[in-house]
């Protein structure tokens, strides 16, 4: 049967084109690959090539013509064996639209019949029916009775040793992080142990050493990519999201790339604006990572382990200030946090503070005050920027109907706005008083210490915006 | 399915060409044309509105993944750029899949969720597909750096394009592969144009084999225009490779014939530089004329093969044109692994 000739789609957005010349007449002799024609797209005249061979048995569609719709034929085509005699009866289909069935003229998917209504634009998934309800009773996290008081910094290099023995696939990559035992000393005694194999350092090189992270990920291992400070990870933030978050879901779940991108964020002190910035909503933002901020030691030490235990690409967000502080941290064995929970680190009733990271310890802190003052605030520690445990959150404001949002970022579309954005979907009517957020400053971070100290929350601005949601002035 | 068996080249220990026999040379006939063809039909359904967005053609440049691929042996791992439909068909991935996945069909590699240029199947060890130009550089050396740490004997073909190798990213690959001395064969598709620029137009004066030199990575400009001249330049690099010895570095000169992407008019060059060299140094063209003139084939053969071929690629358009859809609900599947 005679071939019918279709109209091309040259370009994603093309519908309709210029047919501008034929190169071939009827009667010609036609291979695969000869230029049949020039076809005006609405972007550029382009060639259009025969895909099978034949002979043109008739032109339907003549030079020049305009507004020639994709899929319309416009010539016939006869293959091996065919002759003339073929071409009334192929024409006459061509024309009343009947071509379908010889080249096939199928209808583009989105025509396709699937008997199936569009989705629903959702912009989130179905929640799962696992979802903790906002009325759920508290989840409160176990007690363990035997702690002991280590450093955040400490607590950090025991998850890596840790998870570095349990598993040999893991190994640990950064600048200065065997040798030197970390630019900021997180990673001592991991060299001696591990050797140099698994603890390797790396030449400054972050785009480099983040996607040779990923490509390693991908051929089985489960890297730790250390950054000297997340201020770096901007570097390799194409690698992080592009290669790592993406993939699985590129890859219809075939392959993922299980990998930790981790080192301090957020402002140290006294280090500029290029040194001193919080990536947290940055992170947070992309679907396919998952972001954790810990706060104490034991949040550092079980977030992290179940960081390198994930089969995803994983952000663990630490803060220098923070290293040095000491927590207690639970001696079990198998210590691990789950991610995607938070923390109520301060029961109360007055007020909901939520904040993350060095953050939380300002947030307890302005607690005291307002306590003070009889107002007893609830401080929920994150823990897990995404996901985001927004039951805990929920939960604390239908009991409380305040909250303030802590964090050291910027205010513009920043973790506290989308907290804002959940509570008010999610629990408007609990509300006595707007969502009220602490931020930095809306400015890159000074180097003078006066101004470095206003562009960053305090305990009292917390107070204060305590206050304020509940109506009090300051006792 | 027609690639499942490799005309691997014996690896004959010396420098010299890998010796091929009859069976070998016929199988690297039949995986260029089956990537012509496949990639012709794929042309031909994007035309029809059946494929969208970006589709990267590698007609032109079939001899190079098929000689390099002769090379290389099971455990090895292969990454390139969005470039990638002849890898995927040379590593031995299933057509069907492929084509399905140019459809976004649920069929398809990744179920239709990935497209052209994002498929992976790690039963071959084809690691992508990878939409950012020159990002697959690092992540081929990551490849790499996993087989040294398994010390399982494999090494990364890392494939980039001419238009790539301006990258920075691939510079700071370059040096870690060479300090870390780990198994990876960089392999530049030189195809002369990076979309519409090129090399002269983007390139500082040199030889793009002699950009891996300051980190003393050796590096060797091969014609990949034919598929013997393929294997036979390539063969040195990968002993190189497999010996241990760090990265290596190959320019393989190739031509693509059709635009870089679907709706390039490619006004760039002029259309008698593409048909001398479709007249001239066509892959397939050359290795009949030499597979027939040595008498390895007679016509007869070479038309059963040209069947077999378009009955595979028939076979792939029939299955991705008629695998349904992905469901709704696939919308939310696969960001995360539940753990």
């Amino acid at each position: 049967m005679p071939t019918p000739i279709l109209m091309p789609a040259l370009s994603p957005t093309m519908e309709e084109g210029t047919l501008a010349r034929w190169l071939k007449k009827e009667g010609d002799a036609v291979e695969a690959g000869d230029v049949l024609a020039e076809i005006e797209t609405d972007k550029a005249t382009m060639e259009y090539e025969a895909v099978d061979e034949g002979r043109l048995g008739k032109i339907l569609v003549s030079d020049g013509t305009e507004g020639v719709k994709v899929n319309q034929a416009i010539a016939i085509l006869l293959t091996e064996g065919e002759d003339d005699s073929a071409l009334d009866a192929a024409v006459q289909a061509a024309q009343s639209g009947e071509s379908a069935g010889a080249s096939g003229v199928i209808p583009a998917p989105g025509d396709a019949p699937t008997g199936q209504s569009p989705p629903p634009q959702a912009a989130t998934p179905p929640p799962a029916a696992a979802a903790p309800e906002p009325d759920a009773p508290e989840d409160d996290e176990p007690v363990y009775d035997k702690t002991r008081r280590q450093s955040v910094r400490e607590a950090l290099r025991d998850a890596m040793a840790e998870e570095m023995r349990r598993d040999e696939a893991v190994f640990l990559m950064g600048e200065e992080v065997a040798q030197y035992e970390g630019a900021y000393k997180v990673s001592q005694g991991l060299l001696a142990e591990f050797g140099d194999k698994r603890v390797v350092d790396t030449p400054i090189t972050e785009m480099g050493f983040a996607g040779l992270g990923v490509g390693a990920a991908f051929g089985g291992l489960r890297p730790i990519v250390e950054f000297m400070t997340f201020n770096f990870s901007m570097q390799a933030i194409d690698h992080v999201i592009n290669s790592a978050a993406k993939t699985l879901y590129m890859a219809g779940g075939k392959m993922g790339c299980p990998i930790v991108f981790r080192g301090p964020n957020g402002a140290a002190a006294r280090v500029g604006a290029q040194h001193s910035q919080c990536y947290a909503s940055w992170y947070a933002h992309v679907p396919g990572l998952k972001v954790v901020a810990p706060w104490s030691a034991a949040d550092a030490k079980g977030l992290l382990k179940a960081a390198i235990r994930d089969p995803n690409p994983v952000v663990v967000l630490e803060n220098e200030i923070l290293y040095g502080q000491t927590f207690d941290v639970p001696e079990a064995e198998d210590f691990v946090l789950p991610i995607g929970k938070a923390k109520v680190e301060r029961k109360g009733d007055g007020v909901t503070i939520v904040a993350f990271s060095r953050m939380v310890g300002v947030a307890l802190e302005a607690a005291k005050t307002l306590s003070a003052e009889g107002i007893e605030a609830e401080v929920i520690n994150l823990r897990s920027l995404r996901p985001l445990d927004t039951a805990t959150i929920l939960r604390s404001v239908r009991k409380t109907n305040r909250l303030v949002t802590v964090e050291e970022g910027w205010p513009v579309a920043g973790i506290g706005a989308e907290i804002g954005q959940v509570v008010m979907e999610q629990a408007f009517d609990w509300l006595d008083a707007p969502v009220t957020r602490v931020t930095g400053a809306d400015v890159p971070m000074p180097y003078a210490a006066n101004l470095e100290a206003l562009a960053l929350p305090t305990a009292d601005r917390v107070a204060e915006a305590a206050r304020a949601v509940c109506y009090r002035s300051q006792a | 399915m027609a690639a499942t068996r490799r005309a691997r080249a014996a690896s004959s220990g010396s420098k010299g060409a890998p010796s091929l026999d009859a069976d070998q040379l016929e199988q690297l006939y039949r995986d260029m044309l089956l990537i012509r063809r496949f990639e012709e039909k794929a042309g031909q359904l994007y035309g029809m509105g059946l494929i969208g967005g970006f589709c990267h053609l590698y007609i032109g440049q079939e001899a190079v993944v098929v000689g390099l691929h002769a090379l290389a042996r099971p455990g090895d791992s292969i990454i390139t750029s969005y470039r990638d439909h002849g890898h995927m068909l040379a590593t031995g991935m299933d057509p069907k899949g492929v084509m399905a996945e140019l459809t976004g069909r649920i069929g398809g590699y990744s179920r239709g969720k990935g497209g052209s240029m994002h498929m992976f199947s790690r039963e071959v060890g084809f690691y992508g597909g990878h939409g950012i130009v020159g990002a697959q550089v690092p992540l081929g050396t990551g490849l790499a750096f996993a087989h040294k740490y398994h010390e399982d004997g494999g090494l990364c073909f890392t494939y980039l394009g001419d238009g790539a190798v301006n990258q920075g990213q691939v510079y700071e690959s370059f040096n870690m592969a060479a300090l870390w001395g780990l198994p990876v064969l960089y392999v530049i598709e030189n195809n002369k144009y990076g979309m519409g620029t090129s090399v002269e137009r983007a390139s500082a004066p040199g030889d793009l084999s002699q950009r891996g030199a300051a980190y003393g990575i050796p590096g060797k400009a091969i014609n990949g225009m034919n598929v013997l001249d393929v294997i036979e330049g390539c063969a040195e690099a990968v002993e190189h490779v497999r010996a241990g010895k760090g990265p290596y570095l190959l320019d393989v000169k190739t031509y693509r014939y059709r635009g870089h992407s679907m709706s390039d008019p490619a006004k760039y060059r002029t259309k008698e530089e593409v048909a001398r060299m479709r007249a001239e140094s066509d892959p397939i063209d050359q290795l009949k004329q030499r597979l027939l003139t040595d008498g390895v084939f007679d016509e007869a053969r070479l038309k059963d093969i040209d069947r077999d071929v378009k009955a595979v690629v028939g076979e792939a358009a029939e299955f991705a044109q008629h695998s349904p859809e992905p469901d709704p609900a696939e919308l939310w599947t696969d960001v995360l692994v539940e753990a």
